[in-house]
């Protein structure tokens, strides 16, 4: 059972990871435009940072 | 969506746009509009409503990007808008507008601090982070509480339910405020909502499983009550969705009233004012192709103009020295000086608004489905689980512990996870279907009223009719033909634009020495002949004598110098399906109007042809609103279909309103649901969606009430364990999603529509 000390807070760590790289990513506005984001994906020369 | 959405003929408005008309007006707009940053920088936004695909944003990306001064220049294709943060505030904007206009896409100038959106957004935002808090708990709690359901018993299962708590309290503390603040807001005026209890079961749980958690006790609700939070706020942060999503897209298309107008000085210098600075007495400059920002009366020039924004009639006015004219006219042919005689806020438009306005205070007292089954539920829910709690009071002799238990599982398990779901879902999925189909709806509550309309009342400029004029007959002969269209061209005139687009076919003849007589025509030369398009009166001067009466009456003639005159005959161009439209709602069971300000006979030949027997004509829009209230004072639930300022307020008064996409801005605003592409069979689909809309959603409210009527026994008896409670939480929650569902399918809407839809095939590509 005491690996469960390990497990823990590794289970919580990872799913907090993934909660902040979502709000990160929603700060920074990447869900503002998600129709452009589909097009821009097939065009080489697009900027990627939205405004 | 067609691929070569940006490649094809962009319409009229490019031609104004091209021609350089009412520039000077935006330009100025645009510099009131931009937002001065820290760092120096200026930030523009744009509407573009042309934007269409990936090849519309880089071409407009790269047009903008490489000019001398721009940042940089942004397109956000969801909300088709274009923000272009140019270097200095000293740049004038201008050459953006110019570059867009060359690449072929108009773009109006956003106000983003007018829009008030930023609140909105804000509020989005904030539901979702709470979301995602709540999800993110919601998982790890579930995975401790599985094991400790599965078996795990002591020293594992103390420790297990402390660090649920640790997550659980936090988490509640931050994502449960969205509840917490209304309740509050609830329960200080004295009245219960739906909130109450979600936030009481929340509090209660979580409190109780902390308690349990420290004394060593066997079962902790943690997973219950985050969970609970989890699936409300998706069903919130669905139906804030939805509203900012139409919201934009409603003010994202292209603005119409006069924002401002050029003053002209006392030594002849032109200034522009914004339209809450215009002063009577003071003169206006209005160019062609602009409107007019306030009442007052012609001082110089003479032209024609459309008041089809506030008659509803689309033949255009001539106008000379000393005619009075309205607010929100908009200006045709030749340049006029106006004298302002009334302030912009007491003008024509301004007593619409306000009419509106006082109308709109009716329809908001409207109350949504959910909020009512939330007003019969909500104190059931308590005294449910008071009697529950009292019951074992008594039966257990005193057993606080375990009869708050019993009360607490039954707040939870009766709470209205499924029914927070009910709707929202549905007026999601019914929001998406309507996008798909160019329909575009401001909020959840308007697909509810529009189930319940009984009665549809139609305008009929511009909502029947298109609105642009159509040349029914001609006697023009093939020679002069081309030389017909060459003028026509020349002219943004609606009836010259009606001409060019009958003569599509028809070569165009060389024409030199074009000259544009404002109130009467086109004047040019062809093959060393003088030729005229333009008033039958006016035409007929030059032709050879005796030969005008065959033309005169009709709306518009061509002549050639000593020659025949040729008439043209105006008509207006009924929407193509605009019969079958009425046909389906009739099979709606569906009571039809026809109520325009338009003259008795024009009204009658639409009515007649489109086969509705209740007519009005010369309706004002006082008049429009008191038949909307003559119907609802007998009972009858308005649809109201209009499309002009003068509709304006009978949109607002209607139980419910459909405008559609070239109405005037007033009018969209005005309206619950906007319809982009030019077929009418867009207001019985709409209400087909709504009608299977209000039926999920009775559904689902029945799959709930079902649910708890097999829940509530069994957690009042006290069998509910955590376990039980969180999976019939998510089974009735899943079960209302997969029932919501299937309107996306749909199966068959509208079986008339199979053969109008491939008639209306190439306006697909418009919306």
């Amino acid at each position: 059972m005491n690996v469960l000390i390990y497990l823990i807070p590794a289970a919580l760590g990872m799913g907090a990871l993934g909660l902040f790289a979502f709000l990160w990513s929603m700060k920074s506005g990447q869900y503002q435009d998600l129709d452009g984001a589909a097009e821009r994906i097939l065009d080489e020369e697009a900027d990627e940072k939205p405004l | 969506m067609a691929g070569s959405c940006c490649g094809g003929d962009l319409g009229v408005d490019n031609a104004l746009a091209s021609a350089g008309v009412g520039d000077f007006t935006r330009v100025e707009e645009l510099q009131r509009a931009g937002h001065i940053e820290n760092d120096g920088t200026v930030r523009y936004v744009l509407s573009v409503p042309e934007v269409h695909c990936g090849a519309c944003i880089s071409a407009i990306e790269r047009g903008l990007n490489g000019l001398e001064g721009v940042v940089s220049a942004r397109v956000n294709l969801s909300l088709k808008r274009l923000t272009v943060i140019l270097d200095s505030e000293d740049r004038s904007p201008g050459f953006v507008l110019q570059t867009l206009d060359r690449l072929g896409y108009r773009a109006m100038p956003v106000d983003l601090g007018e829009l008030g959106d930023v609140e909105h957004k804000r509020q989005s935002e904030r539901l979702l982070r709470a979301l995602a808090v709540a999800g993110f708990a919601a998982g790890n709690i579930m995975l401790l509480s599985v094991s400790v359901w599965s078996g795990a018993t002591g020293a594992t299962r103390d420790l297990f339910h402390l660090i649920s708590g640790l997550v659980a309290v936090p988490v509640v503390a931050y994502s449960g405020q969205v509840f917490f603040s209304s309740a509050l807001k609830a329960l200080a005026a004295r009245r219960l909502n739906m909130d109450v209890p979600i936030s009481l079961a929340v509090i209660l749980a979580l409190g109780m499983s902390v308690y349990e958690s420290l004394t060593g006790g066997a079962e902790a609700y943690f997973d219950a009550a985050v969970t609970l939070l989890f699936f409300l706020l998706i069903g919130r942060y669905l139906d804030q969705l939805m509203r900012d999503h139409a919201r934009s897209a409603v003010l994202g298309l292209a603005r119409m009233t006069a924002r401002g107008g050029n003053v002209v000085g006392d030594d002849g210098s032109l200034t522009y004012a914004p339209v809450d600075e215009i002063e009577p007495g003071m003169v206006v400059r209005v160019a062609p192709g602009e409107r007019i920002p306030a009442d007052g009366r012609v001082v110089r020039g003479t032209s024609d103009l459309d008041r089809s924004l506030v008659t509803g009639e689309s033949a255009p006015v001539a106008v000379a020295a000393n005619t009075e004219v309205e607010a929100g006219t908009l200006n045709l042919t030749g340049p006029i000086d106006v004298k302002v005689v009334r302030k912009a806020d007491e003008s024509f438009i301004a007593e619409v608004m306000q009419m509106m306005e006082a109308a709109e205070n009716g329809r908001g007292r409207y109350v949504r489905i959910a909020d009512r089954a939330a007003r019969v539920y909500a104190p059931a829910v308590h005294l449910l689980a008071l009697f529950a709690f009292l019951g074992w009071m008594i039966v257990t002799e005193g057993d606080w512990h375990a009869s708050l238990y019993t009360a607490i599982s039954v707040l939870i398990i009766t709470c209205p996870c499924a029914l927070g779901l009910a709707v929202p879902v549905v007026h999601v999925i019914g929001a998406a279907r309507l996008f798909g189909r160019g329909i575009l709806m401001k909020d959840g509550s308007a697909l509810e009223r529009l189930a319940e309309a009984d009665t549809a009342v139609f305008d009929k400029t511009g909502t029947l009719t298109t609105g642009t004029p159509r040349i029914a007959a001609t006697a023009i002969g093939a020679d002069d033909a081309p030389a017909a269209k060459a003028l026509a061209m020349h002219s943004i005139h609606p009836a010259s634009r009606a001409v060019a687009v009958f003569l599509a076919d028809t070569p165009v003849a060389a024409l030199s020495d074009i000259r544009e007589v404002p109130g009467y025509g086109v004047e040019g030369i062809v093959d060393g002949e003088r030729v005229r398009l333009g008033r039958a009166e006016w035409a007929a001067e030059m032709a050879a004598p005796g030969t005008g009466e065959a033309a005169r009456g009709a709306g518009l003639a061509f002549a050639r110098e000593g020659g025949e005159v040729a008439g043209f005959t105006l008509s207006e161009t009924l929407r193509p399906d605009a019969a079958d439209a009425v046909a389906a709602l009739r099979e709606q069971d569906m009571a039809v109007e026809l109520l325009s300000g338009d003259s008795a006979a024009a009204v009658k030949a639409i009515a007649a042809t489109v086969g509705i027997e209740a007519v009005r004509a010369q309706a004002t829009p006082a008049s429009k609103i008191a038949r909307v209230r003559e119907l609802q004072a007998h009972g009858r639930h308005v649809m109201m279909v209009g499309d002009g300022l003068n509709d304006a307020p009978a949109l607002a008064a209607g139980h419910v309103s459909m405008a559609p996409a070239s109405a005037s801005d007033i009018g969209r605003m005005a309206a619950d649901f906007v319809f982009t592409r030019e077929t009418m069979m867009s207001v019985p689909f709409a209400r087909e969606i709504a009608l299977k809309a209000g039926r999920l959603v009775r559904q689902n409210f029945g799959l709930a009430a079902l649910y708890n009527v097999i829940a509530v026994p069994l957690a009042v008896a006290g069998y509910v364990t955590p376990l039980i409670a969180a999976l019939a939480m998510s089974g009735s929650s899943i079960v209302v999603v997969m029932n919501s569902m299937r309107l996306a399918r749909g199966g068959r809407l509208l079986p008339r529509l199979g053969r109008t839809r491939k008639a209306a095939e190439p306006n697909e590509v418009l919306a």
